[in-house]
């Protein structure tokens, strides 16, 4: 049980494992998914069809998918860079409420103006909404030495309660007949449908240009070059004399905004109005996007693509098999377990331990 | 005025409990150098495992059986990842929280709304009929008893018992301990295993007494609250009764609040135990000095051996 595998330091990572393991992950959860649905009374095979496979080829499947796929892909790349940084940045979701609320905010107030500078305004709304939430953490982190997963996600608490507070409060429409939402947004606060007939709007198209403008500033400025030496070797870091505080600043004010900027996509897209519930776990699933997509910008618009998917799925799943749609979080979890799993394939060569006298006497 | 604060202490009792017990076991576990994120989602399988086990054997005690069963089985995932796959810790951690989260609203959807059954309260004739002194000592249930008896024990196995020494020496040095000739692996692997069964404890706490019943995402952050105290505590068992006995005072008076219907917003009360949890981690973060002593320098690090 404890050490039935010995595991052989390959000496330096190997590159086709670093991207076959997500390939082997993904399968290996399929074929979990399928026992899961078979333990649940349904046939395997047709399950799997419902969860992974319907969703895309019934019509406006694919738009749908771009949609959910934005926000994941959006808070995927900025915290592929916080991660590569060793920031630990988990609480996207309070920072995507935060953007949400500042961009709902903007929308609310100033319904009437024209959409040239209420749009934008609201997008930067958004934006240091969730920067701002995040720069909390970030000066927690340099200046009170503050564990930022913590106080991410302590923030991600407040936030959804902050969330609540507005709808059912000041901010609740008043011809809402009592609904804890606000007004619907005006037409000059919503997000623009680039396909006429889809739901495919500005969000779907920023979210990949997003991913790119992240891996640019990661692989082609010296401060991304800083991030990735703070990251993986921090002493090296240290006598090159690069601020820590300063890349911590960044990664978590980049990773933030993004996320901002995600959620007012969202509710000025999709949903058009602040409610409760914007967000299906959007910032917690984005953690899994970024490590399937190997902490990398452009890999994290294939893996928001993939969790896309199983959003989509979940919903499918509850309407065509009756099952809860908490299958969605299941099919995540399991993923990044055996993700996890699967990495170990990267840095190690897996050999059977022999249970001969010499090994044995060399495990304890 | 007696009245109330016999009710005030009992129920602070209450909503200290599953924060002290999943404390403890995380103490243990981040004392031999592991860092399991994954609180909440062993809680939450606790308290669902607990809520069904409970719901057809009928029994509340059995159900607590379960609900630690239920924390251990998911620790043990996680230990598998971390100690012997090598995982990177906070990424395994996370992915426990969001699997747990998943399993058990969909295992616990058929019991939404159910009532389970109760875990009893001690009833001792004459003595739990006194005044104040009946409710809060002598008429509580076991595992708020059983709270503090763990708690003696693990303080005491930390700081009075050879294998504390050895389990607190793998965290601070596990190359030093592995030299001397000890497992790792195989003590954090234990460690691991008792963090995750003393959530799965708490989340049991949750559905089958503090609540009692089970509904999607009840324990609502405690997880991350009891991560929290380990940090406040700074490591160090005494100070984790302080703690949780603190936050449990500030979770039950924001709900007493609201019932009081007072001027603020119930939504904002309900939100001030989470920003208490940021200002009292900076209060104490920011004396790095006795982080750093008390911190288990191996905390989240993994071990190989042999290379």
């Amino acid at each position: 049980m404890f050490e039935p595998i010995r595991l052989v330091p390959r000496g330096q990572p190997s590159p086709f494992w670093t991207y076959a393991s997500p390939a082997l992950a993904i399968v290996l959860t399929v074929i979990v998914s399928g026992v899961m649905f078979f333990a649940m009374g349904k046939s395997p095979g047709a399950a799997v069809y419902t969860f992974l496979v319907a969703p895309l080829v019934q019509a406006g499947g694919l738009s749908a998918l771009a949609v959910k796929a934005a926000p994941l892909i959006m808070m995927g790349a900025g915290l592929a860079l916080c991660y590569r940084a060793s920031v630990w940045n988990i609480g996207c979701e309070g920072q995507f409420t935060l953007g949400a609320i500042c961009a709902g905010g903007v929308a609310l107030a100033w319904p009437d103006l024209p959409a040239p500078i209420l749009y934008p305004a609201a997008m930067i709304a958004g934006v240091v909404g969730g920067a701002a939430t995040a720069a909390l953490s970030a000066w927690l982190r340099t200046s009170l030495n503050v564990n930022e997963i913590l106080s991410s996600l302590m923030m991600t608490y407040v936030a959804q309660y902050l969330l609540i507070y507005l709808v059912t409060g000041p901010w609740r429409d008043p011809q809402g007949f009592g609904f804890p939402q606000t007004a619907m947004f005006s037409d000059s606060a919503t997000t623009p449908i680039l396909i006429p007939g889809s739901g495919v709007h500005l969000g779907c198209l920023f979210a990949p240009l997003a991913a790119i403008a992240v891996w640019a500033l990661m692989s082609k400025s010296t401060l991304g070059f800083q991030l990735r030496v703070v990251g993986e070797a921090p002493r090296a870091a240290r006598f090159a004399g690069f601020s820590e505080k300063r890349l911590i600043w960044v990664a978590m004010l980049v990773s933030g905004g993004l996320a901002g900027l995600a959620g007012m996509f969202e509710v000025t897209g999709p949903i058009g109005q602040l409610t409760p519930q914007i967000s299906p776990g959007y910032g917690f699933t984005a953690v899994i996007v970024a490590f399937l997509g190997r902490l990398h910008p452009i890999g994290a618009i294939f893996a928001g693509l993939l969790l896309a998917l199983s959003y989509l799925g979940g919903d499918a799943a509850q309407i065509d098999l009756g099952l809860p749609n908490a299958v969605t979080g299941i099919f995540q979890g399991v993923l990044l377990f055996l993700l996890l799993a699967c990495d170990i394939l990267i840095l190690y060569r897996p050999r059977l331990a022999r249970p001969s006298g010499a090994n044995a006497g060399a495990a304890r | 005025m007696i009245f109330f604060l016999t009710s005030f202490v009992v129920s602070v009792m209450a909503a200290s409990t599953p924060l002290l017990l999943a404390a403890t076991g995380e103490l243990v576990a981040e004392r031999s150098g592991v860092l399991n994120l994954g609180v909440e989602g062993m809680m939450l399988v606790g308290a669902v495992t607990g809520f069904i086990v409970g719901h057809y054997t009928d029994s509340a005690a059995l159900g607590i059986v379960g609900a630690t069963f239920g924390g251990a089985a998911l620790s043990a995932v996680f230990a598998v990842l971390t100690l012997t796959l090598l995982s990177n810790q906070t990424a395994a951690g996370l992915a426990l929280t969001i699997f747990g989260r998943g399993f058990s609203s969909l295992a616990g959807a058929a019991f939404v709304g159910i009532k389970g059954p109760v875990l009893p309260r001690l009833s001792i004739p004459g003595l739990s009929d006194l005044s104040f002194f009946g409710p809060t000592l002598f008429g509580q249930d076991a595992l708020i008893y059983g709270s503090f008896i763990i708690l003696a024990m693990v303080w005491w196995f930390l700081n009075r018992s050879h294998a504390g020494l050895i389990l607190r020496a793998v965290g601070d040095s596990h190359d030093a301990a592995h030299a001397i000739g000890y497992s790792v692996t195989r003590i954090r692997f234990g460690a691991t295993l008792f963090g995750g069964a003393m959530a799965g404890l708490a989340g049991g706490y949750m559905s089958l007494a503090y609540s009692p019943l089970w509904a999607e995402n009840m324990t609502a952050g405690r997880g991350w609250i009891a991560l929290a105290l380990v940090v406040f505590a700074t490591w160090r068992a005494g100070w984790l009764l302080v703690g949780a006995y603190l936050f449990g005072a500030i979770m039950y008076l924001s709900l007493y609040v609201q019932g009081l219907g007072v001027a603020i917003p119930s939504a904002l009360i309900s939100a001030l135990p989470y920003i208490v949890t940021v200002v009292v981690l900076a209060l104490i973060a920011r004396d790095r000095r006795r982080i750093r002593l008390n911190q288990p320098a191996c905390l989240g690090r993994s071990f190989a051996a042999g290379t």
